[in-house]
């Protein structure tokens, strides 16, 4: 694989074509991140999140431009929806990135959701590191528009921003049932309009209904900005700054990283362990024993499940005395 | 090979006819394909770089301006340069007949003009990819 060295040197063709393979789930790509996991864990992925079209891809621009002046090598990661019925997608996010999107010290990336719930895409953690190895120091990872359950991108971003605008209704109640709890900073966009100062009181209300997390515990504050000409960015770009900097005492940043990597960790268990189960069932034919048995309502489907996993445990000890084992084979999938 | 076929959609230059980019856009996505935009006024550095970072399979030039020849062979010359030389460049928009022979020997894989059928932007890209792959 001689992308790995590429891709470490910084070329940006190298870490284009990995994070293609990421996506496409290739057979190639499993080996690939393996093998740059070590170099990962020095970025800082800042997540923007928020109602579509309140100035996510805007801002995101905004502060990129910002970092890229303090000297920062950044990565943009823009998620947009896949369309339900035909698969395809408009990945119209790099449309709003104009001011970054000039320079070749901007990484940029649109990933389509592919079917994935939750506000990003399947392969969104893989990329994240794949830019992380090249060099990217600072990641912005923008989310599709959000509705409400979207807060997957909590567990890649040391800090979350929620952005919000004037004139929301009913997403401002999302805002409130959703998204208000991951929220780092808090940036009513669009200030220009208005409406502004209402939508701050309320964000501000709701912050202060939250339940009291302690006296160092960190607390979000709401920003205004004017995202289209860059007013009150710099702002948000010191609170980021400050959050970090909250983050990285009292041991804050290793609890962080431990939940990041449970998180992922939980979920490669859940559909490793699925996949492996599933195939095995199939492959022996309990999987249609034990179906015809929920069919019958001689099982209920729970306790279908709970066989099989007992008939599996049980063929796996007969199995792992002869052969290595499917747990002692490393590098599958 | 089911990956999914990705397309940069581009109008390099001072033209602002947008509407035969955004349909032909709309009938990529909607044959099943990922497109990314980048909007108007682009240089041919900037199609090139957004070609490259989001490692489309696919440059479709849309462009009205009559400045197709020179944008366009500046586009597929930094490809080239980039290593992406194996990119399938399109054309659409207003070319005169007597331009067109010029482009497709500069790397250009067909010319598209006004009129032309969705389905069959659509089919061609589709097939040259694949057979590409
Ligand atoms: C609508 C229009 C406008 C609108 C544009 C609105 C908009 N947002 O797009 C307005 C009124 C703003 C406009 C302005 C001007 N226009 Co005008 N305009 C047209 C017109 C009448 C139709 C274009 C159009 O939208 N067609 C509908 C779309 C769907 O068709 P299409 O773009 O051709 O796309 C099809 C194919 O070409 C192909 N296709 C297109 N792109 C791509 C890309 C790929 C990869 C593929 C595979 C296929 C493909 O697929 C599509 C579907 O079949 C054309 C004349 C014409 N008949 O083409 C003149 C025309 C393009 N305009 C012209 C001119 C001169 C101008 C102005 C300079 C006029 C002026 N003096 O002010 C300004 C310049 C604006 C600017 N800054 O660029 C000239 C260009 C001459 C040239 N190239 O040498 C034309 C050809 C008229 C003429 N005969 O003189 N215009
Ligand atoms: N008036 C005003 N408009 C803005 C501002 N910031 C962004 N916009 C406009 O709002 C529209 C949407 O901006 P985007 O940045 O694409 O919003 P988004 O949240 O990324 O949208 P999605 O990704 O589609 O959810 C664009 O037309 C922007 O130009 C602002 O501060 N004021
Ligand atoms: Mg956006």
């Amino acid at each position: 694989m001689d992308l790995i060295p590429r891709l470490l040197a910084g070329e940006s063709p190298a870490l284009a074509r990995a994070i293609t393979l990421v996506e496409n789930q290739h057979p190639d790509a499993r080996e690939l991140v393996a093998r740059l996991y070590p170099h990962t864990g020095q970025a800082r992925v800042i997540g923007i999140t928020g109602p579509p079209g309140v100035g996510k891809s805007t801002l995101t621009d905004q502060l990129a431009v910002r970092f890229r002046q303090e000297g920062m090598p950044v990565g943009v990661v823009a998620v947009d929806p896949t369309s339900p019925f035909t698969g395809g997608a408009i990945l119209g996010d790099r449309l709003r990135m104009t001011r970054a999107a000039g320079d070749p010290g901007v990484f940029i990336r649109s990933l389509a959701t592919r079917g994935q719930l939750g506000g990003l895409s399947r392969a969104t953690g893989d990329v994240i590191k794949l830019m992380d190895a090249a060099g990217r120091r600072l990641i912005l990872l923008e989310t599709v528009g959000t509705g409400q359950a979207e807060i997957d991108v909590m567990n890649y971003a040391h800090t979350t921003v929620v952005v919000a605008a004037p004139g929301l209704g009913d997403e401002i109640q999302a805002i409130k049932a959703g998204i208000m709890e991951i929220g780092d900073v808090f940036v009513v966009n669009k200030a220009d309009r208005e409406g502004a100062d209402r939508t701050v009181a309320e964000l501000e209300m709701m912050l202060d209904m939250a339940p009291d997390r302690g006296g160092d515990a960190w607390k979000p504050r709401v920003l205004r900005t004017v995202a289209r000409d860059g007013t009150g960015v710099d702002e948000v770009l010191r609170e980021v700054k400050a959050h970090w900097g909250h983050l990285e005492q009292a041991g804050r940043l290793q609890v962080w990283r431990r939940r990041q990597a449970e998180f992922e960790l939980a979920g490669m268990v859940r559909s490793l362990a699925a996949a492996r189960l599933l195939e095995w069932a199939h492959q022996t034919g309990v999987w249609a024993e034990v179906r015809d048995r929920v069919v019958e309502r001689s099982l209920d489907p729970c306790a279908g499940a709970e066989l099989l996993l007992r008939e599996y445990r049980e063929a796996f000890g007969r199995r792992a005395a002869k052969s290595p084992g499917t747990a002692g084979r490393r590098g599958e999938v | 090979m089911s990956d999914i076929i990705r397309v940069l959609v581009a109008k390099p230059g001072l033209d602002s006819h947008d509407r035969g980019a955004k349909v032909v856009a709309r009938a990529y996505r909607d044959a099943g394909m990922e497109v990314v935009y980048t909007g108007l006024h682009q240089t041919p550095e900037q199609v090139v770089e957004a070609a490259v970072q989001e490692d489309v399979d696919v440059v479709a030039i849309s462009i009205l301006s009559g400045a197709h020849d020179v944008l366009v062979p500046r586009i597929v010359n930094l490809l080239r340069e980039r290593g992406r030389g194996d990119v399938l460049v399109l054309v659409g928009g207003v070319v005169p007949e007597e331009d067109i022979p010029a482009l497709e020997q500069a790397g250009v894989a067909r010319v598209f003009g006004p009129g032309s059928r969705l389905e069959e932007i659509v089919e061609f890209t589709r097939r040259c990819v694949r057979g590409q792959g």
